[in-house]
């Protein structure tokens, strides 16, 4: 994969502007959650009305890969059930980057996913690169 | 010690001939290979030593009587006596083989200082180890209920010395500092600190993983109590490494692991322990890549530790200038002249992460990360830094394409 494809153009747009920056006033729904190898660090609030996500914000710092996957995952989960956005697996995170990643980068991709759903069950799950194991 | 020849007449690119994984590509360019920190690349003569063993004399030291097992422990233990030779240590019995640089300070901080070290007592450490150096002591601490106090760096990733006075009051048992900071680079007095470490009753323990490879030590002339050091880091393979330890502290050592060779006698009732330092190299060593490392000495000591520090200081300091220039990037630490062969930095915003991806698609390998120093980057307000070091098979050149990949790294995430 060269270069120019890993940093796909897309990715490159949500890491410099990513979609849903900040914070909620009142969230629903908090959870934060950081990845030691590399520091990064994300927090995501959620909005629920009607069992719906009415609004989603995350904040924190990180890689491109990290951020923008974490962007593209709050677009993604606008409008959506509950039931709906914990059906959502790294699979999908990985199709909406559109790109391969070694181990590493995988839980850079994987961090905003492991952190809604700690979120949305309110309790630590596995480590969504490891469903396959479970 | 042989003499060494004058720096200008060794060839490096013809040493790095000798390292075969430079004949292969990364992204279909050369391999740029700058994080030798984390591990270094090994020689052809390294390699085939390994596979020499396995396929001639391959048999179990210090038990069999037959001509392959009494070769095997002769060329063990000539390793041994390089590694004493080599670190200017007394005799070599006190030399310990273990696993690496983390399992000698595991060693001590559970058989020295589970016997020394009590309720109360404090250990001295400094803010720039490496996890290696700081978790082992922090698990005794606990387990004890003793405390750790940090010698702290200043801007300049210089250690701040001017309390070091009243850091060693009070019951100080032991002071373990890195020799060569991982991240920074720094070259810590460590004769100086053991100095006056040892005038207040403590002991004192030499993290020499980076400092060994980059410019040699001698526990002698830094009058240490423990120093260790990673073979994989100095051109040897993985899973060896050494403990230095003065004989009086190994002779009253409990072991550290149980098991065979350690033992001198063994009844139901209970066990004696065999002669220092095997009374410590429990169950069977790391046989084929002990003897490896000792081809690794002789390759290293052929080039000689002063050409090699001069090289990577050489190389160390064309990097500091050239990535200086470029805007955005900050370098940590003390200038060229004062460290060895690594330079971490930062650029921009960037992430140390984004910036390795794109130095790894122009074939560079660097490390980005906290580089196992979590205290270290937290003093320095950044989450992690991308790293690149030196070693024998670096040259100019890779300077070069490290430098170019940095600017486009800008390039790729300014546009």
């Amino acid at each position: 994969m060269s270069l120019d494809d890993f940093y796909r153009q897309t990715i490159l747009d949500h890491y410099q502007n990513p979609r849903n920056w900040g914070t909620l006033e009142k969230p629903d729904i908090t959870a934060q959650d950081s990845n030691p190898l590399c520091g990064d660090e994300i927090r995501i609030d959620l909005k629920i009305k009607d069992g719906k996500v009415e609004a989603v914000r995350f904040s924190g710092k990180g890689c491109s890969i990290s951020r923008a996957a974490a962007s593209m995952l709050t677009e993604a989960i606008e409008g959506k059930t509950l039931d709906e956005v914990k059906l959502i697996n790294r699979d999908d995170v990985l199709d909406m980057l559109g790109i391969e990643l070694g181990p590493v980068r995988l839980k850079c991709a994987l961090l905003a996913l492991k952190t809604l759903k700690v979120g949305v069950y309110g309790v630590q799950q596995s480590w969504p690169g490891e469903e396959d194991e479970g | 010690m042989k003499v060494l020849a004058p720096e200008h007449h060794l060839d490096f690119g013809a040493i790095r001939k000798d390292f075969p994984i430079f004949q292969q590509k990364a992204h279909g360019k050369p391999l740029v290979y700058l994080d030798s920190t984390a591990t270094t690349q090994k020689p052809i003569a390294v390699i085939e030593a390994l596979v020499h063993y396995y396929r001639t004399y391959n048999a179990n030291i210090h038990r069999g009587v037959y001509a392959i097992a009494e070769e095997a422990t002769a060329r063990y233990e000539q390793v041994r006596e390089k590694v004493a030779r080599v670190l200017g240590a007394r005799s070599p019995r006190e030399i310990v083989f273990t696993r690496g640089t983390t399992e000698s300070v595991n060693l001590v901080s559970n058989a020295w200082g589970r016997k020394n070290v009590g309720p109360g007592d404090v250990i001295v450490l400094t803010e720039m180890e490496h996890h290696s150096n700081l978790v082992p002591w922090q698990i005794l601490a606990r387990e004890r209920g003793a405390t750790i106090r940090y010698i702290p760096f200043d801007g300049q990733g210089r250690l701040d010395l001017s309390g070091l006075d009243a850091l060693l009051e009070g019951p100080v048992k032991i002071l373990s500092l890195t020799h060569m900071s991982n991240v920074l680079g720094t070259v810590n007095p460590v004769a100086e600190i053991a100095r006056k470490a040892h005038a207040r009753g403590a002991l004192v323990f030499v993290d020499a993983a980076q400092s060994l490879p980059h410019f040699g030590v001698d526990v002698r002339q830094l009058d240490c109590d423990f120093l260790a050091f990673s073979a994989h880091k100095m051109l040897g393979p993985t899973g060896v490494g050494a403990l230095y330890a003065k004989r009086e502290y190994l002779e009253s050592m409990p072991p550290f692991l149980g098991g065979g060779e350690m033992i001198r006698e063994v009844r139901l009732e209970g066990s004696t322990w065999n002669d220092v330092p095997w009374k410590f190299e429990a169950g069977t060593m790391n046989i084929a890549d002990t003897i490896a490392f000792g081809t690794a000495l002789d390759y290293i000591e052929h080039i000689g530790f002063e050409a090699i520090a001069e090289h990577s200081r050489r190389l160390t300091t064309e990097t500091m200038g050239a990535l200086g220039e470029i805007p955005g990037v900050t370098i940590y630490g003390p200038p060229a002249s004062e460290r060895g062969g690594i330079v971490a930095f930062t650029l921009d915003d960037i992430h140390a992460h984004d910036v390795a991806t794109v130095l790894d698609h122009e074939g560079v390998a660097v490390r980005a990360g906290h580089h196992c120093a979590m205290p270290l980057h937290a003093k320095l307000g950044v989450p992690a830094t991308t790293r690149a070091s030196f070693y024998v098979y670096n040259l100019p050149s890779d300077i070069e394409v490290l430098v170019e990949g940095v600017r486009k790294a800008k390039q790729v995430f300014h546009r």
